[in-house]
């Protein structure tokens, strides 16, 4: 029964047994003749490592093996949850490497900070932060195999050059592959990194152009590779029942009536571990196949829950405590810039809104789910995680054992968007297995993945906006009522003062109040841009359609202004979300080319508009149009959708790259039109998928275009900063279409549905 | 007690209780891990498989309603990854995640052995019970016009050729 999961955990076998590939790949001395290089680099992005922790001097980075048949294995060590990293990363490698991407082998690498640096899925930051020492590692080993090459024929490295592959000696027309030279290549010493000299991007043959998913073959026969795929032998099956109130325990349960059904092997009770957000207290049930086992939970097991304070919470009273917050003074003030009442006594308009989004789960197909093994004192676990490495260290504190105790195997992840960045399922699985003693495989239901989610915080924006006679915004006010206490804001509940329009309003006021919550709250899928976007880009259409001008002109005649100059963020502010060297130009340039391939301002049917909005959000400037048609004033239908982004020079995968944007487009329109968790007393009301439809295959729109503006600046991610702009581009669209203003997402409950 | 099935051509026996789902047979009895659990109600798709060349969400299928049946998985769709459908989705990089896959390609090998060359609005109806909340939609749609295609193409070169009907004998 064991796995091709199982198997990477072979030690290398030097006595001339078949060896796995990934013992291959940490033999330092190959039996049949190859190279390993590991290669060190300096963090090119100090900013980026400071939002994850110190700067580190030296960041192990990358893991290249040659063999002497010539293929190329690459680690890829960041984890894969549909974001296309697994290919992405080792595409930077074999570039600068020079081998022929027909060569190369990608191997997931297990979590192993020391040797591969950050190991993380988030923030769009893979390609920022990598974009640099990845080509780097390649560049090196290119090196190390000029140098064998040159050695072996006795001449100077200077006269030796790669085509893929294979480095050739140009007087002599002498060549050898990499594979010939793998073995000597593997003994020379690594070149310095400041001397590495990197390809002139002309000469790229990797980078931007279509690389296959890495995985696609395993994907389409169904061979297992993700966390709920994972078997061990003698595994057990486990399910763990939480209080369905955020932060409740068990005061008691029906044990011996679960153990009594066939099958169960243990049920106990998990008492909540030192950070209760990593381990809620529970009850968990093992048996013998997870049918079993989620059966007696079902059907059997009978918990008296101690709900706890958060039993009163609820968003209705949410929703009313924030309009009465937003009458009082506020509690924060994230920037102020001008006399904000002044500007509005003398505006020719002045527009008043509240705008407000919901709670959303993340729903990733594949449930929460880990695999964990304690044995003799230490921890195996097998985890879908986007952040691996503080899985770890909430399991060392939970399970009372040191972190060099534990090891993590990072599996494909069915789906990510911000879910897995916490590590509860992981922790969880750890302390059964330790309990039970035996592999345990932990899967939670779809119904306990919708209750027990770390949701993207509902908000509350109240807005008022002047223009002046000649149709300009002259002052603009924001009182952001949002969660949080003692000042600081709850998780991804957060707003920078730099958030656009602010700098480009004079008389500019964005302002917080807080109120407190049970509920846990966590990053989806473009953090904060995913909501601010709706707000700030819906009510900037109401002031040009107040202002009688066209949305795009009005948006552009805005990114014209002369910006005031950035505040420094404040300690303790939300780094992640503060705007950092918005660059109004690169905006205008996207916003002008989505309004040029989308031939916005042509003539459109009764009933049809088009919608635009821009956002800026993890580094990366997207202007976004949707085409609507409806067929009755709240029958929609999105005909078509345009994207244009600015992620810097290069699209290092562009068929990838083209479809996690429309990814990001049809994400978009599930939170326009059926996605809300709604809380009532303390608890998530919405189960499964009939509550919380994501978009499906007949609602899609028949096109989604996607384009790039290339500009000379370092490729940035790509996962994120497509979602947020759809949001509003189809909610204005709907105020052009219908006069209806949607100030308030979801749709469905306002009685709208897509065609 | 004991259920007879044929699973990707094979007999096979499993002693479980009468209201297991399907599901639960094929991934941790059977140990065929490509057809996934999303949902449990049947809303998701991420379960389909063929039972007698009709596409079955697995998860709510009792053992006891298909003994003596065909189940087809994924795993059975071909012995080399070649069906039509699994070379278009390939081609077309239709994968993010890749956790719907399966339900996806199942749904969609069922569709094309029903019409050979389907519709949008074919299409549409075959396929709207599969969500992929990745958003590959697009790319769903045209790779299984492509595979419509590739199997025209396997057709007419090798007419004896039973790739398609072979994962849905009736």
């Amino acid at each position: 029964m064991a796995t091709t999961f199982a198997k990477s955990q072979e030690a290398p076998k030097p006595n001339g047994e078949p060896i796995s590939r990934r013992s291959f790949l940490r033999a330092t001395a190959l039996a049949g003749g190859g190279m390993v290089l590991a290669y060190y680099i300096e963090p090119v992005q100090k900013v980026l490592a400071a939002q994850f922790g110190p700067p580190v001097k030296l960041l192990p980075t990358s893991f290249i093996a040659i063999a002497s048949d010539g293929t190329v294995t690459i680690i890829a060590k960041n984890p894969e949850i549909g974001q296309g990293v697994k290919t992405m990363l080792p595409m930077l490698v074999a570039e600068e490497l020079d081998c022929d991407w027909n060569d190369v082998r990608i191997e997931q690498g297990d979590l192993d900070p020391a040797k591969y640096g950050l190991q993380i899925a988030g923030g769009s930051t893979a390609t920022p932060m990598n974009w640099e020492p990845m080509r780097r590692v390649g560049a090196a080993g290119r090196r190390m195999l000029i140098a064998a090459a040159a050695e072996t024929w006795g001449v100077p490295e200077s006269e030796c050059s790669t085509t893929p592959s294979r480095v050739h000696h140009n007087p002599s027309g002498r060549s050898l592959t990499y594979g010939e030279l793998a073995s000597k290549g593997a003994t020379m010493p690594p070149p310095d990194p400041t001397t590495l000299k990197m390809k002139d991007p002309k000469e790229y043959r990797v980078i931007g152009k279509n690389a296959a998913n890495a995985d696609i073959k395993k994907i389409v026969t169904g061979k297992p590779l993700y966390g709920i795929d994972v078997n061990m032998p003698g595994m057990l099956y486990a399910n763990y029942e939480k209080c369905p109130v955020f932060g409740g325990k068990v005061a008691s349960a029906n044990l011996e009536e679960v153990k009594a059904l066939p099958g169960i092997r243990h049920a106990f009770i998990v008492e909540p571990g030192p950070d209760p957000t990593a381990l809620a207290g529970g009850v968990a049930i093992v048996a013998d196949s997870w049918y079993q086992a989620r059966n007696a939970r079902d059907n059997k097991l009978k918990v008296v829950w101690e709900e706890g304070p958060t039993a009163s919470q609820s968003s209705q009273l949410y929703a009313s405590n924030a309009v009465e917050l937003s009458k009082k003074e506020p509690g924060q003030v994230l920037r102020k810039d001008g006399d904000v009442d002044a500007a509005f006594g003398r505006a020719a308009h002045v527009v008043e809104a509240a705008y407000s989004y919901p709670f959303l789960s993340h729903v990733p197909l594949e449930p929460q789910n880990c695999t964990a093994s304690f044995k003799d004192g230490k921890l195996e676990v097998w985890a879908p995680s986007q952040t691996p490495a503080t899985g770890l260290a909430q399991t060392a504190r939970a399970l009372g054992i040191d972190q060099k105790d534990i090891k993590v195997h990072l599996t494909r992840v069915g789906g990510g968007f911000g879910r897995r960045l916490t590590d509860d399922y992981m922790v969880e699985a750890a302390v059964i297995a330790q309990k039970v003693g035996v592999p345990v495989k932990l899967l939670w239901t779809r119904e306990q993945d919708m209750a027990h989610d770390f949701y993207r915080p509902a908000g509350f924006h109240f807005l008022k906006g002047g223009i002046d006679a000649n149709g300009k915004i002259i002052s603009w006010r924001n009182h952001f009522v949002t969660f949080g206490e003692n000042g600081r804001f709850a998780q991804s509940a957060g707003l920078s003062g730099e958030e656009f329009p602010s700098r480009f309003i004079p008389n500019f006021s964005q302002l917080a109040s807080m109120m407190p919550t049970g509920v846990p709250t966590g990053a989806l899928r473009a953090p904060g841009s995913n909501a601010i976007a709706f707000v700030m880009q819906s009510f900037i259409d109401e002031l040009a359609h107040a202002a009688s001008k066209d949305p795009v002109q009005f948006r552009l005649d805005l990114l014209a202004m002369t910006p005031l100059p950035p505040a420094t963020p404040a300690r303790g502010t939300a780094v992640a979300f503060a705007p950092v060297a918005f660059d109004q130009a690169r905006m205008r340039a996207v916003l002008e080319k989505v309004a040029e391939r989308s031939k916005w301002g042509r003539k459109l049917p009764a009933g049809a508009a088009l919608g635009v909005a821009f956002h800026f959000s993890h580094r990366g400037y997207f202007a976004e149009v949707a085409e609507l048609r409806t067929t009755s004033s709240k029958t929609l239908k999105i005909t078509k959708a345009w994207v244009v982004g600015d992620i810097g020079s290069y699209v290092i995968n562009p068929r990838a790259a083209e479809s996690i944007v429309q990814g990001a487009v049809i994400e978009g329109m599930s939170h326009v039109m059926g996605y809300e968790i709604t809380i009532d007393a303390g608890r998530a009301v919405q189960s499964n998928f009939h509550q919380y439809p994501p978009l499906r295959l007949t609602q899609a729109p028949a096109e989604i275009d996607v384009s790039f503006v290339k500009t000379d600046n370092p490729p940035t991610g790509l996962g994120e900063p497509g979602l947020p702009p759809m949001i509003p581009a189809i909610t204005n669209a709907i105020f052009t279409a219908t006069g209806q203003r949607i100030r308030s997402l979801p749709l469905e409950p306002q009685g709208y549905r897509w065609a | 007690m004991p259920y007879n099935l044929v699973v990707n051509g094979q007999p096979v026996t499993v002693d479980v209780p009468a209201e297991t789902p399907l599901l639960w047979v094929i991934r941790d009895i059977l140990d065929l891990k490509g057809t996934k659990y999303g949902c449990g109600m049947a809303l998701c798709g991420c379960c389909t498989v063929h039972i007698n060349g009709q596409a079955t969400r697995a998860c709510t299928t009792a053992i006891s309603s298909v003994a003596d049946q065909h189940i087809t998985t994924l795993e059975g769709l071909s012995e080399d990854g070649t069906h039509p459908v699994q070379l278009a989705w390939e081609e077309m990089d239709v994968p993010q995640c890749g956790y719907c896959q399966a339900g996806q390609i199942m749904s969609a090998a069922a569709l094309l052995a029903k019409h050979p060359h389907p519709t949008d609005a074919e299409i549409d109806a075959a396929m709207d019970g599969n969500i992929c909340r990745c958003g590959t939609y697009l790319r769903i749609r045209k790779a299984i016009h492509r595979a419509a295609e590739i199997h025209a193409k396997q057709q007419s070169a090798q007419p004896t050729d039973a790739d398609l009907s072979r994962s849905v004998e009736a």
